[in-house]
């Protein structure tokens, strides 16, 4: 038998492993065609629809309805400063905790780790309502007495859930560096620690800063609970109000959500491709 | 006085003592290595005077001034890492003149010292470039132009040469000894890699456990060494046992033949003392100024090309003898008995046994 299967001509092996690679190959082509209906016929029904707002003919009309909307654009402009605001505040939290962890405390990064992961385990109404009851008009905080006070309490929240993707995305980009000998190279050059973070770290990392903050931007930008319970006029309460009364529109809101989205995608490409150090390290 | 002063240094982490007792003094342009094996103690040394440790104990002292408790920042030095460590963001011109950017230099003076940089170390077209399009020595020359840029006290070198190639290493070491002796900057180097050490300081300091086992020129490290870790560490050596008969000549037996080193020894009469030979102190047949002729045999040949490196066993001891090639000359075959002559005065005594 077994001299048999050994004295087989090397055609014959062909024959046998051809048809089945071919099957392999068919059958990965199928799968991934299948992923590809899967995410792309709900976005085309989607897009379809939200053309169909005059009837029997396609328009824009829905999209200019929303566009047009001055609730729209007061809503939009309010979260997009929110998010902002959110992205400056969590990289000047997590720029420096991540290169500290790297360099002085790398015992800490699991508990780091673990910290920052929380807003994922932890549900966003148990945070709002903790917020609510820590910073209400009686406490000894009353940051919801004012809007000034209710936005930067916003901030904050939005901050949190965006700690989780905010510190990966700096973590992964550090980790493509040796920080530790940059930075121990950069101070024996004379460097002080605004240099070392804003001169050698930050260009470095620059492209997972940019992912940080665009993850940021859409959750921002779609986050409901918090705006909500806060009260302040943030684009997610607005689109579930539109979605409750509003047949076209929604779509329309959805589709600008995702082009907003494949935008950001697309200048992290971009500013991949301007900073050549990046591109090099890919 | 010494340029660089290191006295009692002490370094403990937790309760592991990396360095102990450790005293240097290095003049003014003297190359200075530290060798030893991995966790000895001599990229902690490093790290000390470099300032990213803080000594447990004991001071440094660089030009009369004690810089122990100074910042990194402060203390003016230069170092080149092993990993390279250029700024994979900046040009090669912009690393070279980034430690003069950040103590404000003006633009004008930084250019015309990063092109003088540059042309010493022999990259003057490649201002332009990034690091990652420079191959590993070009990028280990650029660092060690970044690290002498700004004109520092001394200078640092922490295994610059490991990640390189052994052709390249073997050019940049050269290259780096040469440098230094023109800017006659002081420089400690750190290696775990003996021929280096040997072939490019002034002295070495071989390290072990921590402590500095012995300090001196690499001649003197070679054909004296202190200790049987120094014996062992630098070069290779087979060691005898030998019973010593009078310990004011230096006479012993040694495999039956009474041989007198020439040099008072410390054990008594009747004691076992340990002795070690080099392989080039060993010579093959009866040669002519060499009084001691052991019997051996052949027990394997090892051709290295320029030497041909030789296993006899005296005995029970497998004695290490180098030859050269000489292609009129064939070694001798394994088996085969020989003659090997040794001169009394090259037996290095490394003390009781």
């Amino acid at each position: 038998m077994t001299e048999q299967t050994l004295s087989l001509p090397p055609a014959a092996v062909g024959r046998t492993a051809r048809p089945r690679r071919n099957a392999w190959r068919a059958m990965s082509w199928a799968v991934f065609g299948m992923g590809i209906l899967y995410f792309a016929l709900p976005l085309i029904g989607m897009i379809e629809f939200s053309l169909r707002k005059r009837r029997g003919t396609y328009s824009l009309d829905a999209y200019t309805s929303v566009l047009t909307d001055p609730q729209f654009q007061a809503t939009f402009a309010y979260s997009v400063v929110m998010s902002l605001i959110t992205i400056v505040l969590g990289l000047a939290l997590v720029l420096p905790t991540a290169l500290w962890v790297r360099i002085r405390l790398p015992r800490l990064r699991p508990v780091i780790e673990f910290i920052t992961l929380l807003p994922l385990v932890v549900p966003v109404i148990v945070i709002a309502f903790g917020y609510l009851r820590m910073f209400n008009t009686s406490s000894f905080l009353p940051m919801t007495g004012t809007v000034t006070g209710t936005n930067v309490l916003l901030a904050f929240g939005y901050a949190t859930l965006a700690l989780p993707y905010m510190y990966r995305a700096i973590d992964n980009g550090l980790r493509t560096l040796d920080v530790q000998t940059l930075t121990e190279a950069a101070q024996i050059l004379g460097a002080g620690w605004f240099t070392i973070i804003f001169r050698v770290m930050l260009p470095n990392v620059f492209t997972a800063l940019l992912s940080g903050a665009f993850l940021t931007f859409s959750i921002v930008l779609g986050e409901y609970v918090f705006a909500a319970l806060l009260d302040r006029p943030a684009f997610g309460p607005y689109m579930i109000w539109t979605g409750g009364n509003k047949a076209y529109e929604p779509a329309a809101l959805a589709v600008i959500a995702f082009a907003i989205t494949w935008g950001c995608m697309g200048l992290i490409q971009l500013a991949g491709r301007l900073f050549p150090h990046t591109r090099a390290k890919r | 006085m010494a340029y660089l002063t290191i006295t009692h240094l002490e370094k403990s982490f937790g309760t592991t003592r990396v360095v102990r007792d450790f005293n240097l003094a290095v003049e003014k342009g003297e190359f200075i290595s530290l060798l030893g094996p991995s966790g000895c103690g001599k990229t902690t040394v490093l790290r000390l005077v470099a300032g990213f440790e803080m000594p447990s104990a004991g001071s440094i002292q660089i030009d009369g001034r004690d810089v122990t408790g100074l910042r990194t920042t402060q203390r003016n030095i230069g170092m080149v890492f092993q990993a390279y460590a250029l700024f994979p963001n900046l040009t090669v011109a912009q690393n070279v003149g980034f430690g003069l950017k950040v103590t404000g230099v003006a633009r004008a003076e930084i250019d015309a010292r990063v092109a003088e940089m540059l042309r010493l170390i022999g990259l003057p077209d490649l201002g332009g470039r990034y690091p990652f399009q420079l191959s590993g020595g070009q990028q280990q020359r650029v660092a060690l132009a970044r690290a002498l840029a700004p004109k520092p006290r001394v200078l640092l070198l922490d295994e610059p040469l490991s990640a390189l190639d052994a052709k390249i290493r073997v050019s940049l070491r050269q290259e780096i000894r040469q440098i230094q002796q023109q800017l006659g900057i002081t420089t400690i180097f750190v290696t775990h890699d003996q021929e280096e050490a040997l072939s490019m300081s002034d002295r070495v300091v071989v390290m072990n456990g921590g402590v500095a086992e012995q300090i001196g020129a690499p001649f003197e490290i070679y054909n004296r060494p202190a200790t049987p870790f120094v014996a062992s560490f630098v070069g290779s050596h087979t060691a005898f046992d030998a019973l010593v008969v009078d310990p004011g000549t230096g006479t012993v037996t040694l495999g039956g033949a009474q041989v007198t080193l020439g040099q008072p020894m410390s054990g008594k009469a009747g004691s076992m003392v340990r002795l070690a030979l080099r392989p080039e102190a060993a010579h093959l047949g009866r040669v002519a100024g060499c009084e001691t002729v052991l019997d051996g045999r052949i027990a394997q040949v090892n051709f290295m090309g320029a030497i041909i490196r030789l296993t006899a066993m005296v005995g029970d001891t497998a004695l290490t003898l180098d030859t050269f090639n000489r292609p009129d000359t064939p070694p001798p075959p394994v088996g085969s008995a020989v003659e090997i002559s040794v001169a009394a005065r090259d037996f290095i005594t490394l003390g009781a046994s």
